[in-house]
């Protein structure tokens, strides 16, 4: 596990160094702040947060006010002598009373504040968002929208083979999209184990959890990018899965509804197609690359004892049927998940026939491929 | 407090330690068992120690540069493990075991052969866990609070191994604590009512039971997960109709009271040490032992306060809002009280007066984040990111770990007989203290600007506070090198303690000669 560590460690202090004392780290003390965000939610909360600080602070220059100065006025040199006193029902009544009035002071306004936040009826759009490991699943309800986001950040910048880009671990193939003004709903729920969805912007952080749909709402009024992240561990990748939202006008939202529905339909003429080995192949990689390479690696060898290894695996090699099966199901009791809603028919049947012929496997094994039409017969009811 | 102390030195020759290992294996004497406990959690300091060190070597840089995110994740379990059931609970129950029965003026704990055993199980689980490294598939990779189901269906094949390291600890908790009951009440020199026990065997008493209370709890979790990995059950599994969420309810019944079994033998230290550097008594001994036991009462119904982003009701996001707020007010009464004691005192600055200062100062900002965590609405941006991390550091390290180190060096000269050094000791602290404020203050910032905690790496913006943290983290490891140098040293000699070895010293063990006699108090002294 500890690979290269030390040449590459002293390599890092060093860089690290020249960064520490080169860089404008103190230009942004604006950073090191909660973010207001970009609704009227999270701004609330962003001025319970400053309240509730402020007060912390000046309790705190009260009680290590007092503090110090027994500490520098009461010492053995300076008075040698000390008191007798050791308790007094008026001072400690007092320190029990007022902290209680300044808590209650406190918690008034958390209170109203939650109560708006829990005000979950129903939203002009709805959006159901999925955890996965480790990407999100977002399902626009009333328009049968339905996709994966997943980081797009290169694994070479991720181990430091090429530079790090602006949005470093912060950007998606593809953000949720959203209109400004409208009462967005979010259904989140997970299908493995258990993420959580937080956007700063929007003071949102709900965990989604199998079996159970979590609701929160937003309605945002400037347009814009948001990135946010998994916040809850999630296994290998919990640090890889990002969320970004694009707040979009009314006509920008309506026209990109558009879009994914013609591209819906398009896909759905792909799979009729005839599709060639090399075309399968060459489709597969990608996908593989998307969505397999984190667990069973880039050279299909998976990591010894938690992901199997798919070069020269038996079902890889001869056995089509339960290829097939295992990705469109996953398998019970393992960290392989079921990829029938994240991959179309065409997205399915180029992965599999992908990992049929890398690694050596065509030649192997028997080299069947799949094609679109073979999921789609999968897909139907079975009698 | 005062008492009549005879000597008991002619039962020496007679009943003194045995030679060699089998005075450790055998044992029964409380003294050597608080020395086993000492040792055994400093070596586990040292390795969870060493587990955040390569956390934080990782964290120095955006980017993956020294292990795999797989890695990555168990270290972070086994530092939180290590540090929670092996480094701070089993340093508290050392000193239960060398201090409780002097300062009650009992002749050794009321179960010695259970002591022997609840100290030698403990080894044995850790070592259990610890091996789970090298296992297919790795160690445990889930975090201290192992969530099903990624605990469960999608964890390691060595969770099995986790499971009954954690049943082991459990048994040696209950086991400690059951004694520590019994000593107490039953074992207490004539004289010495409840409401004149010195504040650190009051803050045991109320640990004792809330780790009887919580620990059967947590067994239960673990079964259940052992249940359903190993035997088709569902408890926690959704596919199966069981609740994730009920898992979190269970842990954090357990794990909230247990993050008070980590800081009540803290107040009791700090009071002793407080009181003795300012020459002065105690102020508010009562309102004391009222403060530790409303904080353990109300630990019991404020668990879900961990539970603020997992879809409860509004109704019990409301109220376990403001039970935890409430928990505020005992603990401000146990600061004021410190702090009044220290005023009008008479106050002289040793390592333990050092360290049990910054301890109140730096666990009373943990606890100020605490309280802005408590707020629901807030805590919705707080919650599992570094801010969080920076929360429970403040109040686990320089809190709970600095009250140890107060502790030891308080009471070491009455173990070995011997001053430390205390021109190191000061060094220790204030490398001590000052590196931890590197290490965990910029946490606050990192993770109030967004950054989630248990991550391998992190957006850019985070990196130049991370790679401060890290220096400070790594610098702080470094000083306790020190610490061990300073008490190896003593423990080999130095200059003789007086039987009170403080000016200010007040209780039972300082009227024993130093070092402690290895049987004392076979006739009980009377207290007035």
């Amino acid at each position: 596990m500890f690979k290269k560590a030390t040449t590459s460690l002293n390599k890092t202090l060093l860089t690290g160094f020249v960064t520490l004392f080169s860089s404008n780290m103190f230009a942004a003390w604006g950073d090191l702040n909660m973010t207001e965000g970009v609704t009227a939610i999270s701004k609330e909360v962003f001025d319970l947060h400053m309240l509730i600080f402020w007060i912390c602070v000046v309790i705190g220059l009260v009680v290590f006010g007092i503090m110090f100065y027994s500490m520098f006025a009461f010492t053995k040199k300076k008075n040698p002598s000390p008191a007798s006193f050791h308790e007094n029902t008026k001072l400690e009544l007092a320190w029990t009373v007022v902290p209680f009035l300044i808590l209650v002071f406190m918690a008034i306004p958390a209170s109203n504040t939650l109560t708006k936040i829990y005000d979950d009826t129903e939203g002009d759009i709805n959006i159901q968002v999925v955890g996965y490991q480790w990407k999100w699943q977002y399902k626009y309800l009333e328009d049968d929208i339905d996709f994966f986001s997943n980081l797009t950040t290169d694994w070479d910048e991720i181990y430091n083979k090429t530079p790090k880009g602006e949005f470093y671990l912060e950007e998606v193939d593809e953000a949720v999209v959203i209109p400004v003004g409208k009462k967005i709903r979010f259904l989140i729920t997970a299908n493995d184990v258990i993420h959580s969805w937080w956007m700063p912007d929007f003071a949102i952080k709900q965990d989604a959890i199998p079996g159970f749909i979590n609701t929160a709402w937003t309605i945002v009024d400037e347009p814009g990018i948001y990135r946010g992240k998994c916040t809850e561990l999630c296994g290998k990748n919990h640090g890889f899965m990002p969320v970004v939202v694009k707040v979009v006008t009314q006509d920008e939202y309506d026209a990109w509804v558009q879009d994914k529905k013609d591209a819906a339909f398009r896909m759905a003429e792909l799979t009729e197609k005839d599709w060639s080995v090399a075309e399968l192949t060459e489709r597969g990689e990608g996908i593989y690359l998307k969505n397999c390479v984190a667990c069973h690696q880039v050279n299909g060898q998976g990591i010894t004892g938690i992901f199997p290894n798919l070069a020269g695996s038996d079902v890889v090699l001869n056995d089509k049927a339960r290829n097939i099966e295992i990705l469109m199901e996953g398998v019970q009791g393992a960290a392989m998940q079921s990829f029938a809603n994240q991959l179309s028919e065409v997205d399915m049947a180029s992965v599999i026939t992908y990992t049929r012929q890398a690694w050596g496997n065509a030649e192997n094994g028997d080299g069947e491929i799949v094609v679109p039409k073979d999921i789609v017969e999968y897909k139907k009811p079975k009698v | 407090m005062s008492a009549v102390i005879e000597s008991h030195n002619h039962d020496d020759h007679h009943h003194g330690p045995a030679k060699g290992l089998t005075r450790w294996l055998y044992t029964t004497n409380h003294k050597d068992i608080g020395t086993l406990y000492l040792w055994f959690s400093f070596a586990m300091f040292l390795i969870g120690g060493a587990m955040a060190m390569v956390i934080r070597a990782e964290l120095f840089q955006p980017g993956m540069q020294i292990v795999e995110p797989e890695f990555y994740n168990q270290m972070l379990t086994l530092h939180g493990l290590i540090m929670v059931f092996g480094a701070v609970m089993p340093a508290f129950v050392g000193l239960a075991n060398w201090l409780v029965p002097m300062m009650v003026g009992a002749p050794d704990m009321a179960l010695p052969r259970m002591n022997n055993l609840s100290f030698w199980i403990l080894p044995f689980a850790f070592f259990i866990l610890l091996s789970s490294l090298f296992m297919e598939g790795g160690a445990p990779n889930f975090g201290w609070t192992f969530y099903a189901p990624l605990s469960t269906t999608y964890a390691p094949p060595s969770v099995t191994f986790f499971i009954f390291a954690v049943h082991i600890m459990g048994a040696s908790s209950i086991m400690g604590s059951i004694n520590v009951i019994v000593t107490i009440m039953n074992m207490r020199a004539p004289g010495m009512t409840l409401m004149k026990m010195p504040l650190f065997v009051w803050s045991w008493l109320i640990t004792a039971y809330l780790l009887i209370a919580v620990m059967p709890v947590l067994a239960g979790a673990v079964t259940m997960m052992l249940m359903d990995i190993h035997f088709g059950t569902s408890f926690f599994n959704a596919a199966g109709g069981g609740d994730p969420v009920l898992f979190q309810h269970i842990f954090w019944f357990f794990g909230h009271p247990e993050v008070y079994i980590m800081i009540l033998p803290a107040f009791g230290i700090a009071s002793h040490i407080i009181e003795t550097f300012s020459r002065k008594q105690l102020f508010g001994y009562a309102s004391m032992v009222w403060a530790m036991a409303s904080i353990a009462i109300l630990s019991f119904v404020v668990w879900a306060h961990h539970m603020f982003t997992v879809g409860l009701p509004l109704a019990a996001e409301l109220f376990f809002m403001w039970a935890t707020m409430l928990i505020a007010v005992p603990t401000g009464v146990k600061v004021f009280n410190w702090v009044t004691t220290m005023f009008k005192g008479s106050i002289t600055y040793e390592t333990p007066m050092l360290f049990a200062i910054a301890f109140v100062v730096l666990f009373t900002i943990g606890g100020f984040s605490g309280l802005m965590l408590a707020i629901t609405p807030a805590d919705f941006q707080y919650h599992d990111t570094y801010f969080v991390v920076a929360h429970f550091h403040y109040v686990l390290v320089p809190g709970s770990i600095f009250s140890i180190m107060a502790a030891v060096y308080y009471w070491i000269p009455k173990w070995t007989g011997n001053m430390y050094d205390e021109r190191l000791g000061k060094l220790h602290f204030w490398l001590s203290f000052i590196v931890v404020n590197v290490t965990f203050f910029p946490q606050h910032w990192i993770g109030l600007a967004g950054m989630p905690r248990r991550i391998p790496d992190y957006a850019l913006q985070f990196a130049d506070w991370n790679m401060i943290s890290s220096v400070g983290a790594f610098l702080f490891g470094a000083s306790q090198i020190l610490f061990l140098f300073i008490v190896v040293k003593t423990v080999m000699g130095g200059k003789k303690a007086t039987p009170e070895v403080w000016e200010g010293s007040r209780g039972l063990e300082w009227t024993v000669e130093s070092p402690a006699p290895y049987h004392t108090f076979t006739t009980p002294p009377k207290v007035s």
